[in-house]
């Protein structure tokens, strides 16, 4: 009945590339997006700009040189990769991890943890275009790396979660300074909040943009913040306790408009239990102590000084530092709640000193695939805000 | 006898030249320090030092800022329209400063003191967007395309708004001259008396909208880094970057400026008696324009930006009904209560 729209030929959408050198491509992203008007008909994402064939590499690597790979995968929370690893490596030696190990641990998977959710935070609140947030959270994050320094030596690639626990035992000062910090910490989480969550213009910009269904979120592979932002109380520290998660009391936040604005708040609240945990774990490592790492020198090198003196040391040292350790054969899956969300190792061990196969899960390459029907519909201006609240980083998605 | 008239005229012609030239100069030297001022504001904000290497506290960042864009080469885009693309920044920067040329900066210290003095500051400011349209559009670049479309929607939406603003301003005032309306302000109140007071809807409106008409945060949808990249300018370099740059703070201190005049007394003291009455009025406009600025810093440090369609309905469907409104209820307050300039009462 009614006469067919008649289209002009010529008329055609506009075709931009989104990266990737653009600002708020997050890296090396290349979004090729067809525009209608300002409005985003096709988002159509090109990864692979940072692929360093990490997984490939591994295969040719001893399991001791292969943990600092993970630093260089989602490099805003490095030890949080390292953890997914030695977990897997540790299940298939069937190696116990001591106490204050593990608590040395989760104490740095939270500084992770935040150092993610303050880096994705403010960067979100600069994609709408607010620019004072990313300084301030700068702020701490320069703290946090400092920790991460003082356990490690060094700011990002840490390489500190080894096979059968922590490199080092942590210094008495630098737990008492990371108790310390956590209250001046939370204080600047409640300047963030009073810069962005109440600001009229950054509600605009994100509530109800970038919704994610439930039903969606399982469908499209999502973990993390972006189920949880969903309304599903998920997340692997509760759900399938690793080290000593189970020990710990901490709430987890869900959404319930599925939107870029509840992500935020989400991950918000998570700095604030993460920060709880972290004192939780401080306390406990002024009070306990006890080794930091697995005794079997047949996987754990000794201790520098012991190598000195000790002849067998010596030896276990050589051969762990040439040959390395050999596993057992064997697949296993192992994963953390990374803060991205679920990050996974699949390791398949033929027996020998070096992985057979070492396949990475990463969260955010599962969460970069939905731009398309993320952002459909939306304007171009909500691309950049859909694509800060995914969190994603290139370390990862490319590997 | 025609040989003395020819004369005056080349007189008047030079000196006008001189007062304009004096003009621009000031002009220019206040906008290097602004700039600088805008950049320290935002580093504070942020918990940065901002320049600070060139000169003691950077004070001569700008100056250096200029010579570095200056000596640069200056890349044309082989596909654009070299013509418009070089003309865009000119006509931007030129027509920004032709608006201070009736801005008085104190009784009398006007270039040209026209009647229509703030008909021809909201026509040069009008015309201002052409300069984004024609740099974006002759860069034959995608992004800058976007933006020029953006500027072109959000240029006209509020200016319809600073309309009806200036007119309840007028209404009031009973003069479209600037000095008129400056003197219209002297009342024994003082601060008290200036239009902010009762206009005080207006004079909110009046900002936000001189943050939208000037391009500057939350309304930056031109240059939204996030989304375009550099917007307009992201094909542009040296020295015509330079201008765009240096045509935006020009204009921005026009509105500064104009928001001075019209709500805050111009050159006026904030109180009419003995100690204020002694500071030339010339530094009283510059003090109220320099407050007017610190604010449009401010906002630029702590707010994010508006997305197109938000900032459109901002604009036609809250600000224009409220302005409109306005109007009614200033003529009507004005027209019953016999408070209406020239009206007898």
């Amino acid at each position: 009945m009614n006469a067919p729209t008649k289209v002009d030929p010529n008329v055609r959408n506009f075709q931009i590339n989104f990266g990737p050198q653009h600002p708020a491509a997050h890296g090396v992203l290349r979004l090729v997006l067809e525009l209608d008007g300002e409005v985003v008909e096709r988002v159509d994402p090109h990864i692979g700009l940072l692929h360093r064939g990490t997984e490939k590499l591994i295969e040719t690597k001893t399991y001791t040189q292969a943990v600092p790979y993970f630093d260089r995968l989602d490099y805003v929370a490095p030890m949080n990769q390292e953890h997914a690893f030695c977990l897997a490596i540790e299940r298939l030696l069937d190696l116990e991890v001591p106490k204050r190990g593990q608590l040395i641990r989760v104490l740095y998977s939270e500084i992770g943890r935040i150092l993610s959710h303050l880096l994705n935070v403010t960067t979100q609140a600069m994609d709408v275009g607010a620019l004072t947030p990313p300084l301030w959270g700068f702020e701490e994050r320069e703290k946090l790396m400092v920790f991460y320094e003082r356990a490690s030596g060094s700011r990002m690639h840490a390489a500190y979660f080894r096979p059968g626990g922590v490199h080092q035992d942590l210094p008495r000062k630098l737990v008492e300074d990371i108790l310390d910090f956590i209250p001046p910490f939370l204080k600047v989480c409640d300047d963030l909040e009073g810069l962005l969550t109440d600001n009229r213009i950054f509600k605009q910009r994100n509530v109800d943009i970038g919704i994610v269904s439930l039903e969606d979120a399982f469908a499209w592979g999502f973990s993390g913040v972006m189920v949880r932002g969903s309304g599903a109380a998920w997340d692997l520290r509760k759900a399938q306790p690793y080290e000593c998660y189970d020990e710990m009391e901490f709430d987890i936040p869900i959404g319930k408009n599925c939107d870029n604005y509840d992500r935020y708040c989400i991950r918000m609240e998570e700095m604030r239990q993460s920060a709880h945990i972290m004192r939780q774990c401080c306390e406990r490592l002024l009070k306990e102590a006890g080794p930091v790492s697995a005794v079997d020198h047949k996987i754990v090198p000794p201790k520098r000084g012991e190598m000195k003196r000790s002849m067998e040391a010596l030896i276990h040292h050589f051969k762990l530092y040439t040959e390395g350790f050999h596993v057992p054969a064997g697949e296993v899956y192992s994963a953390v709640e990374a803060p991205k969300g679920e990050f996974g190792v699949y390791l398949v061990s033929d027996g020998t000193n070096k992985p057979y196969r070492c396949k990475i899960r990463a969260p955010g390459f599962a969460h970069l695939q939905s731009m398309d029907f993320l952002c459909r519909g939306y304007m171009l201006a909500d691309v950049s805000a859909i694509l800060g609240s995914l969190d994603i980083v290139f370390g990862e998605v490319d590997r | 006898m025609t040989n003395t008239s020819w004369l005056d005229t080349l007189i008047q012609v030079v000196i006008i030249l001189a007062q304009s030239l004096a003009l621009l100069v000031g002009l220019l030297i206040v906008v290097a320090y602004v700039l600088l001022a805008d950049r320290k504001i935002w580093a504070a904000v942020q918990m940065r030092r901002g320049p600070n290497v060139v000169g003691p506290f950077g004070l001569f960042q700008s100056f250096a800022d200029l010579i570095k864009f200056v000596l640069k080469e200056p890349v044309v885009p082989d596909g654009s329209n070299k013509g418009v693309f070089l003309l865009a920044p000119f006509v931007t920067c030129l027509l920004a400063l032709a608006a201070w040329a009736v801005v008085p900066l104190d009784a009398g210290w006007v270039v040209a003191d026209i009647n229509v003095g703030v008909l021809y500051i909201f026509a040069i400011s009008s015309l201002g967007v052409y300069g984004v349209i024609m740099g974006g559009w002759a860069s034959n670049s995608k992004y800058p395309f976007l933006s020029a479309l953006r500027a072109a929607a959000q240029m006209v939406s509020y200016e319809v708004s600073i309309g009806f603003v200036i007119v309840t301003v007028l209404m009031c005032a009973g003069s479209l001259n600037l000095s008129a309306i400056v003197e219209a302000q002297n009342t024994r109140y003082g601060i008290l008396g200036w239009y902010w007071l009762p206009l005080f809807p207006m004079f909110v409106i009046f900002f936000i909208s001189a943050l939208a008409e000037t391009n500057r945060p939350p309304f930056d949808l031109g240059e939204a880094e996030s989304e375009l990249v550099a917007g307009f300018m992201v094909e542009y370099g040296s020295t015509p970057y330079m201008m765009f740059m240096l045509g935006e703070y020009v204009a921005i201190m026009t509105m500064c400026a104009l928001t001075a005049i019209l709500f805050m007394g111009g050159w006026l003291p904030p109180l009419p008696f003995a100690p204020f009455t002694w500071v030339p009025g010339v530094i009283w406009f510059l003090l109220k324009v320099l407050l007017v600025f610190f604010m449009f810093a401010m906002v630029k440090a702590m707010v994010p930006r508006y997305r197109y369609d938000q900032l459109m309905r901002l604009g036609w469907k809250v600000f224009l009904p409220i302005s409109l409104f306005m109007v009614v209820l200033v003529a009507g307050v004005l027209h019953f209560s016999g408070l209406a300039p020239g009206a007898g009462g």
